[in-house]
C-alpha cells in the first residue's frame, strides 16, 4: 500500500517547523501565518482522507468480518502497519523502529489532533496580534513550535513502538515548553514553562523506567508484540488480541514464576511506573500542578496542547496498552482510583478560581480524570467493555468542546485584555458569536442533551455503574460539580451585572473572522458530535458493537445537571450577595478551594526543605569534595605519567628501533611464558 | 589458464587505469596543462569512486570471486572498505590541490599523485590478499612510496628528516615482518592464510607465539600501535600536510582492515589462547601512550599524530571484538574518522597554506578571525572526542558494543579502559577547542583570510560526514546488515 499521505502527515509539519524555524526571521509574520496554517490546512486534509479510507473503505487491511460469540457476522477493526523502518538497531530484538501504525484510535486521534490544530492556526493569526493589527514579537517563532508540536503529537498517535512513543512524548513535552514559555519576558511564563517540564520530566522517568523493566522481560518494544496478533495472510496487519497479551506474559514473565519486587508482579510495577508517565502528561494527582501554571501561555496554545492533544496521551497511553492493563487488574484499580481523586478534586478547586482560564484548567484535569476512570472501570465482561468506547469518545467529544471553550476564552480575553472574570460581567450584548458558542461549549461540558458531553459522559457513567455503585456515585458527584462550575463562570462571564464600558470606542466585540470561524465551527461539532454511534469506530477489541444509551443513568445524569445549573444560575445570574455569603459560610473549604488545596505550597516545601536542604546540600558537598577530589588525582596522575614517559619519543631514530625491537620480543616472550 | 579472473579485480584494475592516466597526462602534455594536474587527477579520481560505489549496487558485484588461485579475492564487503577509502582519498585529492599548485611543486605535482595512487594500489592488495606474499607485495607498495610523499617539501629540513626517518623504521619493521614470515612459513609449509590457519599449535608453540608476535609488530608498525608507534609523531610534524592526512587516515584505515583479515583468516585459530591478549595489551599501551603523550602537545600536527595513535587502539577494539558485529563498526569507525580527521587536517592545511602557522598558541582567538574554520575544527574535534550526536559518538559506542559482544570479563574491563581514557582524550581535544572559543587579550596571530574553494569543497564533504553520519544509523545498518549475513569469516572471507 503507498504510504506515500501518511508520510506526507508526518513531514509536512516537520517540514514546516524547519522552514519557519530557520527561515522565519526573513518572512513577514502575515507570511509565516498563512504558510503554517494552509501548511496544517493540507495536513488535516490528508488525516482526514486516511481516517475516512480506514473506517469505510473496507480495505482487507483495515477490516474483516468475523463470527460474533452469538453467531452474528461483526466487523472488526484491524491494525495496519504503514511503514515502519528500523531506525537504531542494536542487535537481535533490540532494535527501535519509526513507524506508522493505523488504527481505531490512532485514526480518531488524528481526525481530533489535526482539527483542533488547524483551528488553532487559523485562530491565532488574528489573536497574536494587537487591536491596532500589529503582530507580536516572535510571531514566526510561535508558529514554529506550533507545526514542532503537531509532528510530534501526530509521531506520538501513530507510534508502533512504546519506545517511539517514548521519543515522541519527550518531544510535545519540549514543544509544551517552548509554547508555555512563549511570553519569555514575563517571569512568571519563564517559571510556569518550568515547572511544566521538570513535573512532566519527573514522570517520564517512571515511563522510563517502566519501559525498560517491561522491555527487559518481555525483549520487545513493539505494540503489535504486546496486543496483536497477525491476520494471517496479510502482511503488517494485526488485530487486537488479548491472548495475546496473556501469552507474552506468560511466556516471558512467567519464566521465572513472575518476578515480584516489594510485594506485587514486576509487570503491575512496569505498567504503574509507565502509567505514572501518563499521569504526569495528563495532570492527574499529585503530578498536576504544571497545568495550571502552564496557562501563561498564549491562550491557543492552551487550547490546542493543554486541553485537546497533548494533556490526553496520559489516557491514550493506557489504552494503547489497555490489553496489556486488562491483564494486571491492580494497575487497572490504581488508575481508577487516581482518576476518580483527581477528578473530584479539580472540580472543587474549579469553583473557586477567578481567572476564567484557571477554571478551564482544572475543569480539563477533571475531564482527563473522567477519561481515566472509564478506562480503569473497563472489563470486556462489563457490557462489552463499554468503559473503553466511552473514554475515547469523551476523548474526543472534549476535545472538541473544550478547545472551544478556550478559543472563547481567548476571545474574551482579547477584548478585554484580562484573564479575570471580575473585568468581564455581563458580556453578553457585546460580544454575542463568543457568548452562544461559550454557551454550547457549556452545555456540552455539563452534559446537558442534545450536546455532545452529554453522550459520552453517559456512557463513562454507565461504565461506573457496571463496575461499582460507589464510583458510580462518586463521578455523578463530579459530574454535578462540573455543571457547576461551567455555569458559574459562563454566568460570571456572560451576565452578573451590566458590562462598564471604560471607553465608548473600544467597547468589547466580536472578533474578526479567523477567530470566529474556528468557535462555530467547533460549537457545530459540539452540537452533533454526540450523535456519532462511536461503538462503530471504537471498540476495546476493534469489533464494532452499537452501544445502547441508559436512559436510566442518562435520566438521573441529566436532572442532576440541571439542578446544578439552576444552583448556578440562582446565584450568580444576578448580582446579589449570595457567593459570598456562601463563602463566608464555609471559609476553611472556600480557602483550601481557592487556594489549591495548597498543593504547590506543599511542593515547595517538600522540594526546598526536604529535598535540597537534606539531600541536596550534603550531595553537593560529597561532589565538591570527594567526586572532585578524585577527578583532581586523576588528572594529576595523567599529568605525571605524561611528563614522566617522555623520555621514550627522543627523536633518535636508533632508540625507536630498539624499542620496537624489545616490544616485539617482550610480546613475544611474555605471551609465551603466560601461556605455559 | 582462465583470464576471465582478472575481472574479478576491477577495482585494482580501474584504479590503475586512473594511475596510468595521470601518468600520461602528466609526462605527455603541455607545460600550460601540467598546472591542471592536481584537478585532473581529483576528476578522474571522483569518477572513479562514484563508479565504484555505484558497483557495489549492481547485481553482479554481490558474489565472491578469487584470482591467482586463490591469492587474490574479494567480496561486497572487501569492495565497501575499497570504496571508504575512495571517500578518504578522494577528499585528501581536494583538499591538496591549493597546495599542489604552489610553486615549488611546479614540476612535481604529478609525481605526488602517482605515489598516492600506487600506495593506494597497495592498500587495495592488502586488503585482497589471501596468501602472504601479495599481501608483503602490498604492504611494501604501500609503504616504501609514502616516504618520498613525506620527504615531498624539499626546502624543510623537518621533512627530509621525517622522510629518512619513516624510511628507516619502515625498513626495520619489514625485516621484522618478514622474520615473522619465515617462521611461519616453517610451521605450516605454506603462505596461504588457509593454510596456516589449519596450522596445529602445540609443540612448536614457543616459535608460533613469536611469529604471531612479529607479524603483528610488522603490521603494528604502520598501524602506530605502542610500541611500534615512535616513529609517529616525528613524521606527521615533518610531512607536508597532505601527506600527512594521507598517512594518518587512509593507510592506517587500509591498515587496520588488512590487520583485521589476517588475524582472523591466518590466525584465527590463536585468537582465544594467544593474539588476544597479545592485542589487548597493545590496545591498552596504545590508548593509553597516545593519549598521554596527546596531552602535552603545542603543534597541532603532533597533537593529531598523537590523537591518532590513540584512535589506533580503539580501531582495534573492532579486530579483537572477533565477530561480524566487530567488522562492521571497525569500517563504520574507519569511515568516521576519515571524515573527522580529514575535517581537522583540512582546517589544519588551510590555515598553514595561509599563513604558515600549525601551533596551538596561534590557534589563540580564531573564532573571532575565522568563524567558519573554527567551527569545523570544533566539529572534528568534537567527533574524534565522541560527543553526541556527531558521528565520533556512534562510531566509539558500536565498536564498544562489538567489543562487549565478546561478553569475557577481560574484555569488559578492556572496554573500561578504553571508556576512562575517552575522559582524558576529552581533554586535550577540548584544549584546541578552548584555544580558539575563550577570548583571549592579545589579538588573534591569524589574520581573517578566505581559504580556496577545494579547501572549503573538502571541508564541507568532511563536515557533513560528521553531520549526517551521527544522525542516520542507515549507513551502519547496511554494513551490519552485510556483515552479519555473511558471518565473520564469510564477510572477509
Amino acid at each position: 500500500m503507498d504510504a506515500t499521505i501518511q508520510i506526507l502527515i508526518l513531514a509536512i509539519p516537520l517540514f514546516m517547523f524547519l522552514l519557519l524555524g530557520l527561515l522565519g526571521k526573513y518572512l513577514s509574520p502575515k507570511i509565516a501565518g498563512i504558510l503554517g496554517t494552509t501548511a496544517m490546512g493540507v495536513v488535516t486534509a490528508l488525516a482526514y482522507y486516511t481516517a475516512f479510507n480506514y473506517f469505510f473503505s473496507g480495505d482487507p487491511n483495515f477490516q474483516r468480518e468475523i463470527i460474533g460469540e452469538h453467531g452474528e457476522t461483526v466487523v472488526e477493526h484491524l491494525q495496519y502497519i504503514v511503514f515502519n523502518p528500523v531506525w537504531l538497531e542494536f542487535y537481535g530484538n533490540l532494535h527501535i523502529n519509526i513507524g506508522f501504525m493505523l488504527d481505531s484510535i490512532s485514526a480518531m486521534m488524528l481526525v481530533v489532533i489535526t482539527t483542533i490544530s488547524f483551528m488553532v492556526n487559523l485562530y491565532s493569526n488574528a489573536y497574536m496580534r494587537d487591536h491596532d493589527g500589529v503582530y507580536e514579537k516572535g510571531f514566526q517563532r510561535y508558529y514554529a513550535f506550533l507545526a514542532l508540536f503537531s509532528f510530534s503529537m501526530l509521531g506520538l498517535v501513530v507510534a508502533t513502538n512504546i519506545f517511539q512513543m517514548y521519543i515522541f512524548w519527550e518531544l510535545v513535552g519540549a514543544s509544551s515548553y517552548l509554547l508555555i514559555g512563549f511570553y519569555y519576558t514575563s517571569p512568571a511564563a519563564v517559571s510556569a514553562s518550568k515547572k511544566a517540564f521538570i513535573v512532566t520530566r519527573f514522570a517520564d522517568l517512571g515511563f522510563l523506567i517502566g519501559i525498560l523493566v517491561l522491555s527487559y522481560y518481555t525483549g520487545v518494544f513493539s505494540f503489535m508484540d504486546f496486543t496483536s496478533a497477525p491476520v494471517e495472510g496479510l502482511a503488517d496487519t494485526y488485530h487486537i488480541s488479548l491472548d495475546t497479551a496473556s501469552t507474552v506474559l506468560a511466556t516471558k514473565f512467567a519464566g521465572s514464576a513472575a518476578p515480584m519486587f516489594m510485594g506485587c508482579s514486576v509487570l503491575t510495577w512496569a505498567l504503574v511506573l509507565i502509567f505514572m508517565g501518563g499521569m504526569g502528561k495528563s495532570a492527574m494527582l499529585p503530578l498536576h500542578i504544571w497545568l495550571p501554571d502552564a496557562m501563561e501561555g498564549p491562550t491557543p496554545v492552551s487550547a490546542l496542547i493543554h486541553a485537546a492533544t497533548m494533556v490526553v496521551a496520559g489516557v491514550y497511553l493506557v489504552a494503547r496498552l489497555f490489553p496489556l492493563y486488562l491483564q494486571e487488574t491492580t494497575a487497572l484499580e490504581i488508575v481508577t482510583v487516581v482518576g476518580a481523586i483527581t477528578a473530584f478534586y479539580a472540580a472543587m478547586v474549579a469553583c473557586a478560581q477567578v481567572d476564567i482560564k484557571r477554571v478551564l484548567a482544572f475543569s480539563t484535569i477533571s475531564q482527563i480524570a473522567f477519561m481515566m476512570v472509564s478506562l480503569g472501570v473497563c472489563r470486556p465482561e462489563y457490557h462489552h467493555g463499554v468503559g473503553y468506547m466511552a473514554s475515547m469518545f469523551h476523548l474526543f467529544t472534549h476535545a472538541m468542546f473544550k478547545a472551544l471553550l478556550f478559543l472563547g476564552a481567548g476571545a474574551l480575553i482579547h477584548a478585554v485584555h484580562s484573564n479575570n472574570y471580575t473585568a468581564m460581567h455581563g458580556l453578553r450584548k457585546y460580544m454575542p458569536v463568543t457568548h452562544w458558542t461559550f454557551l454550547i461549549g457549556c452545555l456540552a461540558i455539563a452534559g446537558i442533551i442534545p450536546f455532545s458531553g452529554f453522550f459520552s459522559k453517559d456512557e463513562i457513567l454507565t461504565a461506573c455503574g457496571e463496575y461499582s455503585i460507589f464510583v458510580y456515585i462518586w463521578m455523578s458527584a463530579v459530574a454535578a460539580l462540573t455543571a457547576f462550575y461551567m455555569f458559574r463562570l459562563y454566568f460570571l462571564i456572560f451576565w452578573w451585572k451590566e458590562h462598564k464600558v471604560h471607553d465608548p470606542h473600544h467597547a468589547p466585540h466580536d472578533q474578526p473572522w479567523p477567530m470566529t470561524v474556528p468557535l462555530i465551527f467547533l460549537a457545530l461539532v459540539s452540537c452533533v458530535a454526540g450523535f456519532i454511534n462511536f461503538g462503530d469506530f471504537v471498540t476495546y477489541n476493534g469489533e464494532q458493537h452499537t452501544f445502547d444509551l441508559d436512559w436510566t443513568v442518562a435520566g438521573i445524569s441529566l436532572t442532576v445537571a440541571v439542578v446544578s445549573i439552576a444552583v448556578a444560575a440562582k446565584m450568580y445570574m444576578k448580582e446579589n450577595p449570595l457567593p459570598d455569603k456562601m463563602a463566608a459560610a464555609l471559609p476553611r473549604l472556600w480557602d483550601w478551594c481557592y487556594h489549591r488545596f495548597y498543593w504547590d505550597e506543599l511542593y515547595m516545601f517538600i522540594t526546598h526543605r526536604i529535598i535540597f536542604g537534606l539531600i541536596c546540600k550534603p550531595i553537593a558537598w560529597f561532589d565538591r569534595h570527594i567526586i572532585d577530589g578524585t577527578m583532581d588525582a586523576f588528572a594529576t596522575v595523567t599529568n605525571k605519567a605524561s611528563w614522566s614517559i617522555k623520555g621514550l619519543q627522543s627523536g633518535n631514530v636508533q632508540t625507536y628501533v630498539w624499542i620496537y625491537l624489545i616490544g616485539a620480543l617482550l610480546l613475544g616472550t611474555i605471551t609465551y611464558i603466560c601461556l605455559i | 589458464m582462465d583470464y576471465s579472473q582478472f575481472l574479478a579485480m576491477k577495482q585494482e584494475i580501474a584504479l590503475l587505469v586512473v594511475f596510468l592516466l595521470v601518468f600520461l597526462y602528466d609526462t605527455f602534455m603541455p607545460k600550460k596543462a601540467q598546472n591542471a594536474t592536481a584537478a585532473f587527477t581529483t576528476v578522474v579520481f571522483a569518477i572513479f569512486t562514484v563508479l565504484s560505489i555505484a558497483d557495489m549496487f549492481c547485481p553482479c558485484s554481490t558474489a565472491d570471486a578469487t584470482a591467482f588461485a586463490g591469492m587474490y579475492v574479494t567480496g561486497p564487503v572487501i569492495m565497501a572498505i575499497k570504496n571508504i577509502l575512495n571517500i578518504g582519498v578522494l577528499i585528501v585529492l581536494i583538499q591538496s590541490i591549493k597546495w599542489a599548485n604552489g610553486e615549488f611543486m611546479i614540476v612535481r605535482r604529478g609525481e605526488f599523485y602517482e605515489l598516492l595512487l600506487v600506495t593506494l594500489f597497495g592498500m587495495y592488495l592488502m586488503i585482497s590478499a589471501r596468501h602472504f606474499l601479495l599481501f608483503l607485495i602490498g604492504l611494501e607498495s604501500a609503504s616504501l612510496p609514502l616516504a618520498a610523499m613525506v620527504a615531498f617539501d624539499k626546502k624543510r629540513y623537518e621533512s627530509h628528516e621525517a622522510a629518512v626517518k619513516y624510511l628507516l623504521t619502515a625498513v626495520f619493521s619489514s625485516a621484522v615482518f618478514m622474520m615473522g614470515l619465515s617462521f611461519v612459513y616453517g610451521l605450516a609449509g605454506s603462505l596461504y592464510f588457509s593454510d596456516i590457519n589449519l596450522m596445529i599449535f602445540g609443540e612448536n608453540s614457543a616459535l608460533a607465539v613469536v611469529a604471531l608476535a612479529f607479524v603483528i609488530a610488522g603490521v603494528g608498525f604502520k598501524l602506530s600501535l605502542v610500541p611500534f608507534h615512535l616513529w609517529t609523531a616525528d613524521v606527521y610534524q615533518g610531512a607536508p600536510t597532505s601527506a600527512t592526512s594521507y598517512l594518518s587516515v587512509i593507510s592506517k584505515g587500509a591498515t587496520a582492515f588488512a590487520f583485521l583479515v589476517v588475524m582472523v583468516q591466518a590466525f584465527g585459530m590463536f585468537y582465544e589462547e594467544v593474539w588476544q591478549w597479545m592485542l589487548y595489551a597493545l590496545i591498552i599501551l596504545t590508548i593509553t601512550v597516545g593519549n598521554l603523550f596527546a596531552i602535552r602537545q603545542k603543534n597541532l600536527k603532533r597533537f593529531l599524530a598523537f590523537s591518532s595513535i590513540s584512535q589506533a587502539g580503539y580501531i582495534m577494539l573492532g579486530v579483537i571484538a572477533f565477530n561480524a558485529t566487530g567488522v562492521a563498526s571497525l569500517m563504520y569507525y574507519v569511515l568516521v574518522y576519515i571524515f573527522s580527521n580529514l575535517a581537522a587536517f583540512g582546517v589544519i592545511g588551510a590555515i598553514e597554506n595561509a599563513t604558515g602557522k600549525v601551533d596551538m598558541d596561534d590557534y589563540n582567538g580564531l573564532s573571532t578571525t575565522n568563524p567558519r574554520l573554527s567551527f569545523c575544527m570544533m566539529l572534528a574535534m568534537f567527533s574524534l572526542a565522541g560527543i553526541p550526536p556527531f558521528a565520533g559518538f556512534f562510531s566509539k559506542f558500536f565498536i564498544f558494543a562489538g567489543a562487549l559482544q565478546q561478553g569475557t570479563i577481560a574484555i569488559y574491563i578492556l572496554v573500561l579502559i578504553a571508556l576512562i581514557n575517552t575522559i582524558v582524550s576529552l581533554y586535550y581535544y577540548l584544549l584546541v577547542v578552548k584555544a580558539m572559543y575563550i577570548k583571549t587579550e592579545e589579538p588573534c596571530q591569524i589574520p581573517t583570510f578566505r581559504s580556496a574553494c577545494t579547501e572549503r569543497l573538502g571541508l564541507w564533504i568532511s563536515v557533513a560526514g560528521i553531520l549526517v553520519l551521527g544522525v542516520g544509523a542507515v549507513f551502519y545498518n547496511y554494513l551490519l546488515e552485510m556483515t552479519t549475513s555473511l558471518g565473520l569469516f564469510g564477510s572477509i572471507m
